[in-house]
């Protein structure tokens, strides 16, 4: 039986490369994203790799209807297997500073609206007893930094709501895993300044992801080192971190 | 769909061989972009990064990096055209479509290019003599140029911007997309044989003998050995293995890992006395033998170590890779020997392969009938040069030409004498793309 996965965010980079490797499994998707042609372009190249693919439009920016979209994904199929939600923003945080506006939408798009997806799958998934959430939060919320706060701030809750969902369906059959990436070159953060780090390729990344659901991680760092680094970053004391203008 | 850059900023570029970094533009697209090209700026699209010279360089113009667009957009299985986005790679497609049963037509020495690169180089493969180059396997392909239009070329419709841009150094346009044919095959295992051979009479025998019973054919020269004496290589022919020969043996083991080499060697570590270390150890490896081997170590030897080239340390190094004409090739191979033998600056990967006749679709294309030579010399500065030029000078005699994807020296004489197309070429040229190589050749020029 082939694998059924939902991806909301299909179009990110981080999510396609995923997508890619479960294709070449022969996986069922349901895509959702905001624009209907880049979707599109990526279920033609998924079934060309062996995928099966329907795409749906989805917008996490504005009052997302998330009800209507679990509705529609428990209508594509009566289980969904894998839902994986990589859907994010990412405008220069000086921009967000100025403009009040902006900034709900960092802490809502890669906050809020990650947390009652994921909430909403859990229920439908719980009923049945099995199925697996996996989140894209980010190093950045492992630490608030000057020059990223905001987004960091919204991938911190990420953090905390996949560490209590995790608690809750402990034992249920149904897992949680958030996955870390570390600065990765993809065409969220190509024209973005993200200081003096070697970038990671997408496709070494979704391959860490991929591998890290299939062996029942609860946290996935990618590339792994960052586990390491931000050990390091969260243990420096705050009143030498201040100092550090990172 | 239309859409600005992700991102627009100057990077660094290096070519393959080349030390550089060379400043550009980059200019990162996902989909159809907006080119707003002002008259004056020059552009080129860049793929991965795998050519040795100057020809996939625009040092201090814009570079237009369309790596993003990778998309495979459909696959026939009735016809085995595969359609794909420009900035598909050739590992992308052989390991998506080996296990299911298809193949390339051609595929050249690395899976690491993309298929815009492979078609603006026409590259070629170890079965030249019986399938052509690259270009004749491409069905159709979509341009965009300067100006914003995007038109689909093939050999019914816009036929001549076909031609030109199949080996157009990428100067005719953006390519967008292409259709490519590919062919089935049974397996991802090789039945591979290999012949020692000393001197170039007993080369042109194997490769006579040979040319109709395998598909590919390819040789590697022990250059240091020309001095000693006749000149000692390793011949290898092969076929696609058939269900019969394949045994018990799964049918698809997936590639290797490539192994790394750590970064930047201050200096080379190839010179006159590891070559001929390297060149004996090869020698010694490769007895004559006859049976199965998988296919990435028989198509991609070197891909198996990642950026190989950084052996060569700072300086990096040239890659000379000439065709002689059938009339001129022994006299003229000969000579070529004898030339790298008196430099004594050492030679690592020799490769000898005598093209067939299928004609090139491109008006640049290099490949023509006669006998194809490369091989990689450390950079030594003026010395190396001075070597190329003699190289240049024998190639320019016999009437051959020099192969533009691995050059970084060729003058504008030998180029003008190589490809007989260029005047045509020139008429479907897209002003506003430019590269390193073509400002080499011809200044701003034609």
């Amino acid at each position: 039986m082939s694998r059924r996965i939902v991806i909301v965010g299909a179009t990110s980079r981080i999510a396609e490369c995923c997508a890619r490797l479960w294709a070449a499994q022969g996986a069922e998707f349901l895509l959702l994203g905001r624009d209907a042609t880049r979707l599109e372009q990526v279920a033609a190249d998924l079934r060309v790799r062996g995928g099966q693919c329907e795409t749906r439009v989805f917008d996490a920016g504005c009052a997302p209807d998330v009800e209507g979209l679990v509705d529609g994904a428990y209508a594509w199929r009566d289980a969904i297997d894998l839902l994986l939600i990589a859907h994010g923003t990412m405008p220069p945080q000086e921009r967000a500073q100025q403009d009040l506006g902006l900034a709900r939408q960092v802490l809502e798009i890669n906050g809020v609206s990650v947390c009652l997806i994921a909430e909403a799958f859990a229920g439908r998934m719980l009923a049945r007893g099995a199925g697996t959430l996996a989140i894209i939060g980010s190093v950045a919320g492992d630490r608030g930094r000057q020059s990223n706060y905001l987004y960091g701030a919204a991938k911190g809750l990420v953090a905390r709501y996949a560490e209590g969902l995790r608690h809750r369906l402990h034992g249920t059959g149904v897992s949680v895993v958030l996955i870390k990436p570390g600065p990765t070159e993809t065409p969220m953060t190509v024209g973005a300044d993200i200081g003096p780090v070697t970038l990671a390729q997408p496709e070494d990344v979704a391959h860490e992801i991929v591998r890290g659901i299939d062996a029942g991680r609860r946290t996935i760092y990618c590339p792994a080192k960052w586990r390491w680094i931000m050990a390091l970053i969260r243990h420096v004391p705050e009143r030498l971190f201040l100092r550090w203008r990172i | 769909m239309s859409q600005p850059p992700l991102s627009d900023r100057w990077l660094g570029l290096r070519s393959w061989g080349l030390p550089g970094p060379f400043p550009h533009r980059v200019l990162t697209l996902l989909g159809r972009p907006e080119l707003d090209l002002a008259r004056d700026h020059k552009v080129l699209a860049i793929g991965a990064g795998r050519s040795y010279g100057d020809v996939g360089l625009n040092a201090g113009g814009i570079a237009i990096d369309s790596r993003l667009n990778d998309r495979l957009l459909g696959f026939d299985e009735a016809t085995g055209i595969l359609d794909c986005e420009a900035g598909v790679t050739l590992d992308t497609i052989v390991r998506v479509m080996l296990p299911r049963g298809w193949f390339p037509m051609v595929v050249p020495g690395t899976r690491f290019v993309t298929v815009g690169g492979m078609i603006a180089n026409d590259v070629h493969g170890k079965n030249h003599h019986t399938a052509g180059s690259f270009g004749n396997h491409v069905v159709s392909l979509t341009l965009m140029s300067s100006d914003g239009a995007v038109v689909d070329c093939s050999r019914d419709h816009e036929s001549a911007r076909f031609r030109a841009t199949i080996g157009g150094l990428g100067l005719t346009g953006l390519i967008l997309s292409a259709r490519v044919r590919l062919r089935r095959v049974v397996s991802a295992w090789m039945m591979a044989r290999c012949r020692r051979f000393a001197g170039l009479d007993a080369f042109f025998e194997l490769e006579r003998e040979a040319a109709d019973r395998y598909e590919y054919t390819v040789a590697w020269l022990d250059c240091p050995s020309a001095a000693r004496g006749p000149v000692r290589g390793i011949h290898f022919a092969a076929n696609h293995a058939s269900t019969a020969q394949l045994g018990e043996r799964p049918p698809a083991p997936p590639p290797g890992k490539p192994r790394w080499i750590p970064y930047g060697l201050p200096f080379s570590v190839v010179n006159a006395v590891s070559t001929r270390m390297l060149n004996q150890a090869y020698w010694l490896a490769h007895g004559p033998s006859e049976g199965l081997q998988p296919i990435y170590p028989f198509f991609w030897p070197l891909d198996g170590i990642a950026e190989w080239n950084r052996f060569y340390g700072a300086r990096g190094f040239y890659q000379f890779q000439c065709v002689l004409p059938p009339e001129a090739e022994q006299a003229g191979l000969a000579e070529l020997l004898r030339t790298c033998g008196d430099a004594g600056q050492g030679a690592t990967l020799s490769v000898l392969k005598r093209f067939g006749t299928v004609a090139a679709e491109g008006l640049l294309s290099f490949p023509r009938p006669g006998s194809t030579f490369a091989l990689d010399l450390p950079n030594l500065g003026e010395r190396t040069r001075r070597l190329l030029a003699a190289l240049e000078a024998i190639v320019l005699g016999v009437g051959g030409a020099v192969y533009p994807a691995k050059d970084a020296n060729m003058s504008r004489a030998l180029f003008e004498r190589a490809f007989p197309g260029l005047d045509e070429f020139l008429s479907h040229r897209d002003a506003a793309f430019e590269s390193s190589l073509w400002r080499r050749l011809f200044g701003t020029g034609p």
